[in-house]
């Protein structure tokens, strides 16, 4: 298994969280603890066991393609930070050129 | 304390059915208890008075009518990872302070059709992250049985609601303890279906594949008219099970004759201390005494649960709570592109714990790590479904202990990974999507405290398990030999 340094930033960067100075020092150890915890994983000789999901009676599951009635949408749009008409409004994606 | 709020849900729903007491009076009953503890437990994130005297007013309507209802006016605590049409619901966390369910979990709307009365919405470990709710970013819970203790977690606002009086039946979640740690720190049952068995649609998600919604009750019978009510498949969560259900209420046993019931040799309770070791040596030999022969089994990847579990449950979170983004509903801060907003957003909502898994997560998913961390894990967790098939060749259950410890002080666990010790016990039952449950064994500690003996079963074995708990619990009545200090 993987035993290099963490760049914590990176990761924290992948996952879209701000770090602070403080954050990253302290998760960058955590982090390296914990991943020396879970290494024992590597004692056990997986070669030929095949991966599981879930336990429980895995199989695909369908439904036919039917209308049905969802949520009202004024009262999903009623708990949005930000809306505009029947839209959620986010800040400018697609910079000015 | 007012005598209705001691009674058990059982109790309650016969008495409601036949008129001696109305729901109406029942839930002011337990209301009242609520006003006078509350404030110093804090079990409640929020409380729902005109919520439950109106949900009493309709079961009481239905009684009139000629309905019987399996759980006519039974006052309910509902964790706050579960959606209730109407209420905030907050999974304990800032990015979700002031979010307003739109619909309701299946699990709750079972309870609440079948006459159960929400009282209010409890608090655990944000997003299910925890064994304490210490990781709770809206409030603090403490054990009523020593108020300088834990309650123990997730679902410790649940566990400590139920054991206050404050309902009678608790809803919580396990993912790999948080039922049944809790259960044991409060000294009442906490019981975990076998994964898929109630319904997810509702429920927060932390970690899909293990997450499982359970009853926290004073007894073993009203554990089972809690999972009777609350377990079949809903169309609406892919992964609940569709298959029969058989109703466990009226299969409780008053013995273990022709059980034969596991003792797993890895799990050496000496390890926890001469007196710990006393005691569940103690429960076996109890289990023995009620007709059951104890054999011994083995779980050889049993000492690799926590590793497994810290794998899977963070990457599944970290994909999880991809969603809280500030954009459709939650906490938004605002930033100078969609990219800070995201950053920012996440950083000020997530409480340390959160952010720890869903970086540990990330990282655990990320290119080049994969198949290291997260399909070795995946891996693993099929050897612990075999082994436990291999172990229950030789037995029908397997007792063990719920937790490792009694509720301990607050922030006593001052390093991450001594928390996830806890869950020693449990996290393999999960990893394999057993039924498992705990309940009371005896007291430990100075003071004395709560302690839980687990009972697993194989899959779909809830019957089995239930009935076999409820004749420890009739022969041993441990719960009664302590009193709330509320």
């Amino acid at each position: 298994m993987a035993s290099e340094k963490i760049d914590v930033r990176y990761v924290a960067k992948l996952a879209r969280i701000a770090l602070s100075e403080e954050e990253a020092v302290r998760f960058g150890k955590q982090l390296a603890d914990l991943l020396e915890h879970v290494n024992v994983l590597s004692e056990l000789e997986t070669a030929s066991v095949p991966a599981t999901a879930q336990v429980v009676e895995s199989r695909n599951v369908e439904r036919s393609d039917e209308v049905t009635p969802c949520l009202d949408r004024e009262t999903v749009l009623a708990m949005a930070p930000q809306r505009q008409g029947a839209f959620f409004r986010v800040p400018k994606i697609i910079p000015e050129s | 304390m007012n005598e209705p709020v001691t009674r058990s849900a059982a109790q309650i729903a016969r008495d409601v059915n036949g008129k001696s007491i109305s729901a109406r009076e029942m839930t002011q009953a337990v209301l009242q208890r609520v006003d006078e503890v509350d404030d110093r437990l804090g079990c409640y994130l929020t409380r729902l008075h005109e919520l439950a005297l109106d949900c009493a007013q309709r079961v009481d309507r239905r009684i009139a009518a000629g309905e019987s209802l399996s759980l006519a006016g039974v006052p309910v605590a509902v964790k706050d990872n579960m959606c209730l049409t109407g209420t905030r619901t907050t999974a304990a966390s800032k990015i979700l302070e002031n979010w307003i369910a739109p619909y309701t979990a299946t699990a709750v709307q079972r309870i609440l059709d079948a006459g159960g009365v929400p009282i209010g919405k409890t608090n655990l470990d944000e997003f299910a992250m925890g064994s304490s709710c210490e990781n709770s970013a809206l409030g603090v819970t403490r054990n009523p049985y020593d108020l300088s203790r834990v309650p123990g977690g997730s679902s410790g606002g649940s566990a400590a609601a139920v054991a206050s009086f404050q309902a009678a039946i608790g809803l919580g979640s396990d993912t790999g303890g948080s039922i049944r740690e809790p259960g044991a720190f409060c000294n009442i049952v906490g019981f975990k279906p076998t994964y898929g068995r109630v319904s997810r649609y509702g429920l927060i998600a932390f970690a899909s594949s293990l997450d499982q919604i359970g009853p926290l009750t004073r007894t073993i019978e009203d554990a089972a008219l809690a999972y009777d009510v609350m377990a079949g498949h809903d169309p609406r969560d892919s992964t609940s099970i569709n298959r029969a259900v058989e109703p466990a209420s009226n299969a409780l046993r008053e013995d273990l004759k022709g059980l034969r019931i596991g003792v797993v040799k890895e799990f050496v309770t000496a390890k926890l201390g001469p007196e710990i070791d006393a005691l569940y040596k103690r429960a076996y030999r109890e289990l023995a005494e009620l007709g059951a022969e104890i054999v011994d089994v083995s779980l050889p990847t049993a000492d690799y649960g926590l590793a497994t579990y810290y794998l899977i449950a963070p990457a599944e979170c970290s994909s999880n709570l991809a969603r809280f983004d500030g954009v459709r509903y939650g906490l938004r801060v605002e930033g100078d592109d969609v990219g800070q907003m995201y950053e920012r957003t996440r950083a000020a909502g997530f409480g340390s714990e959160v952010k720890r898994r869903i970086l540990i997560g990330t990282y655990a998913l990320s290119s080049g790590y994969y198949d290291a961390y997260y399909v070795k894990a995946q891996k693993a967790r099929t050897m612990f479904a075999q082994d436990f098939r291999t172990a229950f060749e030789r037995c029908d259950l397997i007792a063990a202990p719920a937790a490792s410890s009694p509720a301990f002080e607050f922030n006593s666990k001052s390093d991450p990974y001594s928390m996830y010790m806890m869950d020693y016990y449990t996290i393999p039952m999960s990893l394999a999507g057993l039924p498992a449950l705990s309940v009371p064994c005896g007291y430990a500690g100075t003071p004395q405290l709560p302690m839980g003996l687990q009972l697993t079963a194989p899959l779909f074995e809830e019957v089995k398990l239930l009935g076999a708990a409820h004749a420890y619990e009739r022969a041993t009545k441990y719960a009664s030999k302590a009193a709330v200090a509320v």
